[in-house]
């Protein structure tokens, strides 16, 4: 973990809380494949979101136009930062809303604490949130003998059942109904023993469960999805109620949102407002979304608190390369249609934040040398399927291959002695910098047939190649390459016209 | 340094490279050229598919409505701006007995609207495309807890009030009034990504939309 700040200020000062692997990913994820269940589970959730998805999307002719226009819209909230953090302050501030401003999680979860605190109250409802999962909100809150209640479905069923979220959406995913429902019964203070596990039936118990709680709370935790600059507006957006309960019934709210937010202008909510639903539950629009812009006499919460996050935003925002990855609106669309985390689920990236975005984004948050951060970046086949997906155009596999550089240049910085990848990556170089040089590795050709044996194939190469003969074979290399081979047949322009024009070498090696 | 100053010192400084401002291209549609006939219709099948229930009806015929609606509930809340004149059917059985008025002076406790069955609002604006009523708290919508804590809500939109696309309803919208965006009633996607209708907010949405 990295929370020292060495004492130059242009150095980028890194994250801390939940956004660090704890082991390296294929370590992580060859447990979590062993998990047939979750695979299953996962395998029918990520089916239907994608369908729902594309069928959503298919629907709007301007479904590109959106998508460029949410990209150029985050890249100027990037470029404008400060001066729409000012503004949004202002504004908000102008309305009555108090903003505070937290380096680091460790820092806004004392503040989030003492807010509650100053209010008396030792317990809070708690609307879904990545900033304060990202923080560790709820366990410092525990530390500090305050208890928080998740609402959403999801985080309940997680809460009660001392599970962590495995997706950013639905963070439940990884359960199905039948398992559900145990962990209702199990859990679940005055449940309906003969609770069924029809949805429908779960839903009511967690309505029933909550309602207490809603109708009799003081202080309220939240997220935002968006902030306004030119207005100094929250907004958040949900399905079941239970934000607007948190955001409407107590006399506090406290929200907690990164710096990166912030969007400048009203107008541009249009335009999230229609990438954002489309690209998370593959509806035309959410059941519910909230605006407020800090206090409304006589409507809602009159203690309204904005604590603004860094934690490692600005760090990320430093790196040119990866710096889109800000642009984010935690749609999860990346997380649905990637082949990776459709297997591994979400817990094997160890961060609050998995899938593709999350790759990219905790290494960047962290620095890429926290704890086993940087194993992220090779989360990934490179297939591109959450580029496409993506409703802001996040370019995340370019960003994956800049981290896994910075992965290797800072290893490299740290050893004495080259590694196995470094001399093959130093070979390769040679080799492949010059024809003459090519053609003289080339010559070897005929070595590799010789180690493939009478059943041509090679099973089992030395050192770190090994890790690629371990599930599969490789065929025995031509004995000439195709530069030789052409050599061969143009080189003999005097060959009579009815030959057929291929070597034996081209007839044998190319089928 | 306080927190303030450093974060946005940390930001400049992660800025260095002044990356440009790029113009954001707005070739997404932003208007649209629907009928009345056709808003009606398409908000009517969009809101229907969220599982809400619609009627349509001319303005003559809405207080009719609204008392067969208000049928079987016991008391209902509405907001002090809405016509009281719509509820003249209803009041014809009961004298008005069983409405609640949350009003300037007099607002309801949130045990008091835990203990109605309904509430009746009107509406600020709607999108047809995406099915979504907005209230921004005017006269006739109330304070954003009326329309939360009971468990069925009547919603009145007028014609006038629906817009095709997003971008329209946005441009008739202060972002600074507290605004909520309700499609459909409550719903959960949580258990194996399927739809399910009913949590915390109302499990009953009836849409009544007003011709004319």
């Amino acid at each position: 973990m990295s929370g020292t700040f060495l004492g130059m200020p242009s150095l980028p000062v890194f994250g801390i809380g939940n956004l660090h692997e704890h082991e390296p990913f294929p370590k992580a994820a060859h447990r979590e494949l062993g998990n047939t269940q979750l695979r299953a589970n996962l395998g029918h959730a990520t089916r239907t979101i994608r369908d729902k998805r594309l069928a959503v999307v298919s629907e709007l002719p301007d479904w590109e136009e959106l998508r460029e226009a949410g990209r150029a819209i985050k890249e100027s909230v990037m470029a404008r930062l400060p001066e729409l953090l000012e503004q949004f302050e202002a504004n908000f501030t102008a309305r009555g809303g108090i903003i505070h401003w937290a380096r680091d999680a460790g820092e806004a979860n004392r503040i989030v604490a003492a807010l509650i605190r100053d209010q008396g109250a030792d317990e809070v409802v708690k609307v879904k949130s990545m900033a304060t999962q990202e923080i560790g909100l709820n366990e410092y809150l525990e530390e500090q003998g305050i208890a928080a209640f998740e609402t959403d479905l999801a985080e309940l069923i997680v809460q009660l059942d001392h599970d962590k979220p495995s997706h950013i959406l639905v963070p439940a995913i990884h359960k199905n109904r039948s398992q559900v429902r145990d962990i209702f019964l199990r859990e679940m203070e005055g449940v309906d023993p003969e609770l069924t596990d029809e949805p429908a039936r779960l839903a009511a118990a967690a309505r029933a469960h909550l309602r207490r709680k809603f109708l009799s709370a003081k202080v309220a935790v939240s997220g935002a999805n968006f902030a306004l600059a030119d207005s100094g507006t929250l907004a958040v957006v949900e399905s079941e109620g239970n934000g607007r309960m948190c955001l409407t019934l107590p006399e506090t709210l406290i929200t907690v949102m990164g710096v990166e937010k912030l969007l400048p202008a009203w107008e541009d909510l249009e335009v999230f407002m229609q990438l954002l639903p489309r690209s998370s539950t593959g509806e035309r629009m959410n059941p519910y979304t909230s605006l407020w812009t800090g206090v409304t006499p006589d409507d809602g919460p009159q203690n309204v608190h904005l604590v603004l996050l860094d934690n490692g935003r600005s760090a990320a925002l430093a790196d040119e390369m990866g710096r889109s990855a800000l642009h984010c609106i935690r749609c999860s669309a990346c997380m649905n249609v990637c082949p990776v985390y459709e297997r591994t689920g979400g817990h094997a990236y160890g961060s609050t934040y998995p899938g593709p975005i999350g790759a990219i984004l905790s290494p960047l948050l962290t620095g890429i040398t926290a704890e086993e951060n940087s194993s992220l970046p090779y989360a990934s086949s490179l297939c591109g399927a959450c580029y496409d997906a993506c409703p802001v155009k996040i370019n995340i596999p370019d960003i994956l291959v800049h981290l896994r550089g910075e992965d290797v240049d800072s290893k490299r910085g740290k050893k004495r002695l080259p590694s196995q990848m470094d001399l093959g990556m130093k070979a390769a170089s040679w080799a492949l910098s010059s024809g003459k040089n090519l053609g003289l590795v080339e010559k070897a050709l005929p070595l590799g047939r010789l180690a493939a044996g009478p059943d041509r194939k090679i099973t089992k190469l030395p050192g770190i190649a090994g890790g690629w003969t371990q599930s599969r074979d490789i065929p025995a290399p031509p004995g000439l390459s195709f530069r030789q081979w052409w050599d061969k047949e143009h080189q003999a322009p005097a060959a009579p016209p009815a030959a057929t024009g291929t070597g034996d070498a081209g007839t044998e090696e190319n089928p | 340094m306080n927190a303030r100053t450093e974060i946005l010192d940390r930001i400049r400084s992660a800025l260095r490279d002044a990356p440009a401002v790029p113009d954001v291209p707005r070739d997404y549609r932003r208007s649209s050229a629907l009928g009345e006939e056709e808003l009606i219709e398409l908000l009517t099948d969009r809101l229907l598919d969220y599982k809400a229930n619609v009627f349509v009806e001319e303005a003559a015929t809405v207080p009719q409505r609204l008392a067969a609606l208000l049928e079987s509930t016991g008391r209902y809340a509405v907001p002090h701006g809405l016509d009281q004149a719509l509820f003249a059917e209803a009041d014809a059985h009961d004298a008005g007995s069983r409405r609640v008025t949350d009003a300037p002076g007099h607002r309801l406790s949130v045990e008091e609207l835990d203990g109605v069955d309904a509430v009746v609002t009107g509406s600020a604006v709607a999108v047809a495309e995406t099915g979504t009523i907005i209230l921004d708290a005017g006269p006739d919508q109330g304070r954003r807890v009326i329309s939360l804590v009971p468990d069925r809500h009547i919603c009145i939109v007028r014609a006038g009030e629906i817009t095709a696309i997003l971008p329209e309803a946005l441009r008739r919208l202060d972002a600074t009034r507290p605004q909520t965006w309700i499609s459909g009633p409550s719903a959960t996607s949580d258990i194996e990504l399927e739809r399910v209708e009913g949590v915390h907010g109302p499990r009953t949405l009836d849409v009544v939309i007003v011709r004319g």
